[in-house]
């Protein structure tokens, strides 16, 4: 390609090819907010498989879950979760913000205000959140 | 290998995983990975678990949460690759590997939750 356009004749047409440096998403506050939305994808997937590893201890009785709480309680593992739950959470912000934008409702001739739909994400997230906290640790008495 | 047919449920699954791992996740990465971690809360005994993990109800929930969550992520990170990094030319393989650890990780939620 390189020799092609060494060899520049008067009729030859130009190349217009920019280039784009791999690192393009440092140079602006938004493009690296929309690599870490992007990013986020990873740390969805590790939350999978930390679920997993979660009902595979509890499969194993009380030794394994024990032992995986004691591999839960590392310094390390605490760092990976943190992180995760801090990148999942801007994952389910930027999600509901842009629900709007997914999903337009008409109720009779008027459409739902996009606020109206993002608020209603925002309140199944605080539902399903009680819902699950109250699943597991809100059963009241030691049973 | 990947034809166009497959890309809207593909985008499908990206979307429903993504409302999923938004609304669930969040509290049991809170719970699970930092506040009994960290002694702020007490877990839940082994035999409360057992038992609510042990309702069909909770375990289809499980599959259907882990399946959405791993073909969301599979397909988001597919096309970060692309954006980001820029390695178009790598499209089938990048495809092959992100959706074959998408089937992969769902085929081992549903065998942990299905024989549970």
């Amino acid at each position: 390609m390189a020799q092609i356009a060494e060899h520049y004749t008067e009729y030859h047409p130009r190349w217009l090819r920019p280039h784009i440096s791999t690192y393009w998403w440092l140079r602006k506050r938004s493009y690296f907010a929309f690599i870490l939305r992007e990013i986020t994808s990873l740390f969805v997937a590790w939350s999978a498989v930390f679920l997993l590893l979660i009902v595979d201890a509890v499969r194993g009785g009380p030794a394994e879950y024990g032992a995986f709480l004691d591999w839960a309680r590392q310094p390390w593992v605490i760092a990976v979760n943190a992180g995760s739950l801090l990148l999942v959470g801007f994952h389910a912000v930027t999600w509901f913000n842009l629900a709007p934008q997914a999903l337009v409702v008409r109720l009779g001739h008027t459409h739902v205000p996009g606020s109206l739909i993002s608020a209603s994400n925002y309140a199944a997230w605080v539902v399903v959140s009680v819902i699950v906290g109250w699943i597991l640790i809100g059963y009241g008495p030691q049973r | 290998m990947i034809k166009r047919s497959a890309e809207p449920l593909l985008w499908m699954l990206f979307s429903a995983g993504g409302v999923v791992a938004a609304l669930v996740l969040p509290m049991l990465l809170f719970l699970f990975g930092v506040a009994f971690p960290l002694g702020w809360l007490t877990p839940p005994p082994v035999t409360h678990l057992a038992a609510v993990i042990g309702h069909p109800f909770t375990r289809l929930t499980l599959i259907i949460v882990c399946t959405l969550s791993f073909f969301h992520a599979a397909h988001r990170f597919r096309y970060t690759l692309y954006d980001g990094l820029q390695i178009k030319h790598l499209n089938e393989v990048i495809a092959l590997l992100c959706y074959g650890s998408a089937i992969v990780g769902s085929a081992a939620s549903a065998y942990l939750l299905v024989t549970f």
